[in-house]
């Protein structure tokens, strides 16, 4: 690539990248104002810093018990999620059937259907099985509502790993599971960790049945940011200090773990 | 589609009952443990602080669910149809009071102890959160409609603002006080589409125009002159002297519009009342002044009554501790407490005569006997000139009047930015209520 489509290219990477980053800052800055200067106009890019939003918000809820709870609800729904698509993904990949395409389109067309679609029918199971807010009614409904994505996800990774390996191990005298766990599995990990990664920042993100399904004890943090929405008076600055807490452990769970993310997406792109 | 959906409903079932074995139930409330659900407002806030002391003198305990308005009215609505049972009391308004107390999905709240003093509580309060005769919530605060205005910029252009306004007049000094170089507007009005939020507004301005939602057989009205006159006006004044993107300003958007200076006149709840005239708060704390909401015609309906309450849902399995809470949180007793611990201003308005008779709170709030006035005076069950077969005056009392009012907003929303002229939005939300209606059974 010639010098100047490569400058074009680094200064379309760069207003991109800030485009994204503007509402983060821009939130990060709010929660440090006050609230008449989080509404003011023109808007202020230089005051003097308070952390009374914050200390608000400790005084008025209980934030570790919301983290926990979305901690436990990722990391739960993740684990399930994973027993059950990577023996679907395994079968639909080596052992494809005349329908298996056709199962794979249905199972993510019904990531098409509006989830308040299904609201009414999901809401009086989660009562009669009393699982209304707690948190295995949202693992089971997060792993439902994720396990397509997953399934095709792992699906695609599993393609990619020559056939031939898996039959040489059950060739070898190796049953499904040590097939799994110890032919494929260590071939598609980066595949398997971007897949645990996405399933964890969608759990995490998820506000919808967060917010219908637990009341009190299974909240989340997404219903954390949902309670300092107000209908009257001013808001925006504390809001803004809420939801930094709330997102600031997945963006450092993801600063972290980006390199495993990408190498796990772009997993047999260049073949 | 239908198939993904019962599939799903199948699969859900098989997983959470091999879930709920694997992993349990993390729910666990004793009997003397409440879920009360209620928005993030001031009032809210302090009754939460304070409610430790409830705690502390009953030994009973609080969850509190604090969810945004609308996210509140939808969760608490699929709770309480459903029967889920989530919570015990419920932060409600006086919108939906009558209609679930008649659905039998409220506790009646009648037979409280002679020490609440009921009759302290404003008649025309208690009437609005009944249903058949029964009290089904008991009210945290209440509100009504005024117009709030900038007393240094009438001074300054030598105007005068009735304490009755009219219309033409409030179009005349919006006229005289838009100064577009300096963002000062002259009229900052509802536009965010909503039957609380845009149509609240609207309905006042229609009713004083002479119009009204049905007639007397529940036939739609929305395609009459009152509404063409009323909705034409509106959107004329907000196009020449309101602010720019006014159809994605609610009450919240106006109040932070107004705290710092940039409308001369606003038109809405009187609840905004405290946070202008707290210097903290607004930039514009000693130059706000108020004065009635503006007539166009007739004086029916031209302000609204709104009441936030507190109920007792059916399915509540703690009834007895729920209705001592209520007792506690509404009492005249807490008002005290909440004018003593964080000051006159902030003590939840509207509900109660002895609030009104309290000399710490008339020196504090001098919108006190305003707001007492506009709330006594607004008739919920004559909101129109004419003969009308619903009550409200801000909304009509029937079950289907969020989604009307919610597509009826987005339609004069939608006359507001110029993507359809105001006949044709009329045309279509007589059209569109008509076939609500029809379905839902009022009109043949």
């Amino acid at each position: 690539m010639s010098k100047a489509p490569l400058r074009i290219a680094v200064a379309i990477a760069w207003l991109a990248a800030l485009l994204n980053f503007f509402p983060l800052a821009w939130m990060l800055l709010a929660s440090f104002k006050t609230e008449v200067q989080a509404i003011a106009s023109p808007p202020l890019f230089f005051f003097r810093p308070t952390l009374d939003n914050y200390r608000g918000i400790f005084a008025q809820q209980d934030y570790a018990s919301f983290a926990l709870n979305s901690i436990v609800i990722s990391l739960a729904t993740t684990l399930l999620m994973l027993l059950l698509a990577v023996p679907a993904a395994f079968a639909m990949a080596f052992y494809p059937g005349a329908k298996t395409r056709d199962l794979l389109l249905w199972m993510l067309s019904t990531k098409m259907l509006p989830a308040v679609g299904v609201l009414v029918p999901i809401y009086l199971l989660a009562r009669d099985l009393h699982l209304l807010d707690t948190l295995t009614a949202l693992v089971i409904v997060n792993t439902l509502s994720n396990l397509p994505i997953a399934v095709w996800m792992l699906f695609t990774f599993f393609r990619e790993t020559p056939k031939d390996i898996i039959e040489a191990s059950r060739i070898d005298g190796a049953n499904v599971l040590q097939t799994i766990f110890l032919v494929l599995l260590p071939l598609v990990l980066p595949g398997i960790a971007s897949t645990s990664l996405l399933s964890i920042i969608l759990c995490w993100n998820e506000a919808f049945w967060s917010l219908n399904l637990s009341a009190h004890n299974a909240a989340p943090l997404t219903a954390f940011i949902a309670s300092f929405s107000a209908p009257q008076g001013l808001f925006w600055a504390r809001l803004s200090a809420a939801s930094v807490l709330a997102i600031a452990p997945i963006l450092v769970f993801g600063w972290i773990s980006q390199r495993q993310l990408v190498r796990g997406l772009t997993f047999g792109a260049v073949k | 589609m239908r198939h993904h959906a019962q599939g799903m409903k199948h699969a859900a079932a098989g997983l959470m009952l091999a879930g709920g074995l694997l992993l349990g139930s993390s729910a666990a409330t004793t009997a003397a443990t409440i879920t009360i659900a209620t928005v993030n407002n001031s009032q809210m806030v302090e009754m939460q602080k304070l409610s430790t002391q409830w705690e502390k003198e009953t030994g009973n305990k609080i969850n509190w669910v604090v969810l945004e308005e609308n996210v509140l009215r939808q969760r608490v609505t699929t709770d309480i149809a459903t029967h889920g049972g989530q919570f015990d009391i419920l932060t409600i308004g006086s919108y939906e009071t009558p209609i679930w107390g008649k659905q039998n999905w409220l506790v009646s709240l009648d037979g409280f102890p002679a020490s609440y003093d009921m009759n302290d509580v404003f008649p025309s309060v208690r009437e609005a959160l009944s249903a058949n005769g029964k009290l089904y919530a008991v009210p945290f605060y209440a509100e009504s409609s005024f117009t709030y205005y900038r007393k240094d910029l009438f001074d300054k252009a030598g105007l005068t603002m009735p304490s009755q306004p009219k219309y033409d007049e409030v179009r005349t000094f919006a006229e005289k006080l838009t100064d577009r170089a300096h963002e000062q507007y002259g009229i900052c009005l509802r536009g965010k589409p909503g039957w609380g939020e845009n149509m609240a507004y609207l309905d006042t301005l229609v009713n004083t125009f002479g119009g009204r939602w049905f007639d007397e057989n529940w036939k739609p009205q929305l395609n009459t002159p009152a509404w063409h006159q009323a909705v034409s006006f509106y959107i004329d004044m907000m196009h020449k002297y309101g602010p720019p993107g006014a159809n994605s300003n609610g009450f919240n958007e106006n109040q932070a519009l107004f705290a710092t200076g940039h409308c001369a006149m606003w038109i809405d709840a009187t609840s905004g009342a405290g946070l202008l005239y707290d210097r903290k708060q607004s930039q514009v704390a000693d130059k706000v002044a108020f004065t009635a909401a503006p007539i166009a015609k007739v004086p029916n309906g031209a302000h609204w009554f709104w009441s936030w309450a507190l109920a007792i849902p059916e399915s509540s399995k703690n009834v007895a501790v729920a209705k001592s809470f209520l007792q506690w949180s509404t009492s005249r007793a807490y008002i005290e407490t909440v004018g003593k611990t964080d000051g006159w201003t902030v003590v939840p308005p509207g509900t109660r005569k002895s609030t009104y008779e309290n000399p710490q709170y008339l020196k504090a709030a001098p919108f006190a006997d305003f707001v007492k006035n506009a709330i006594m005076t607004a008739d919920l069950n004559h909101p129109t000139a004419e003969k009308v077969p619903y009550t409200g005056i801000q909304y009509v009392a029937i079950p289907e009047f969020q989604a009307i009012g919610t597509t009826v907003g987005q339609m004069i929303a939608g006359a507001l930015t110029g993507q359809m002229s105001v006949d044709d939005a009329l045309k279509e939300a007589q059209a569109s209520v008509a076939a609500t209606m029809q379905q839902a059974g009022y009109t043949q």
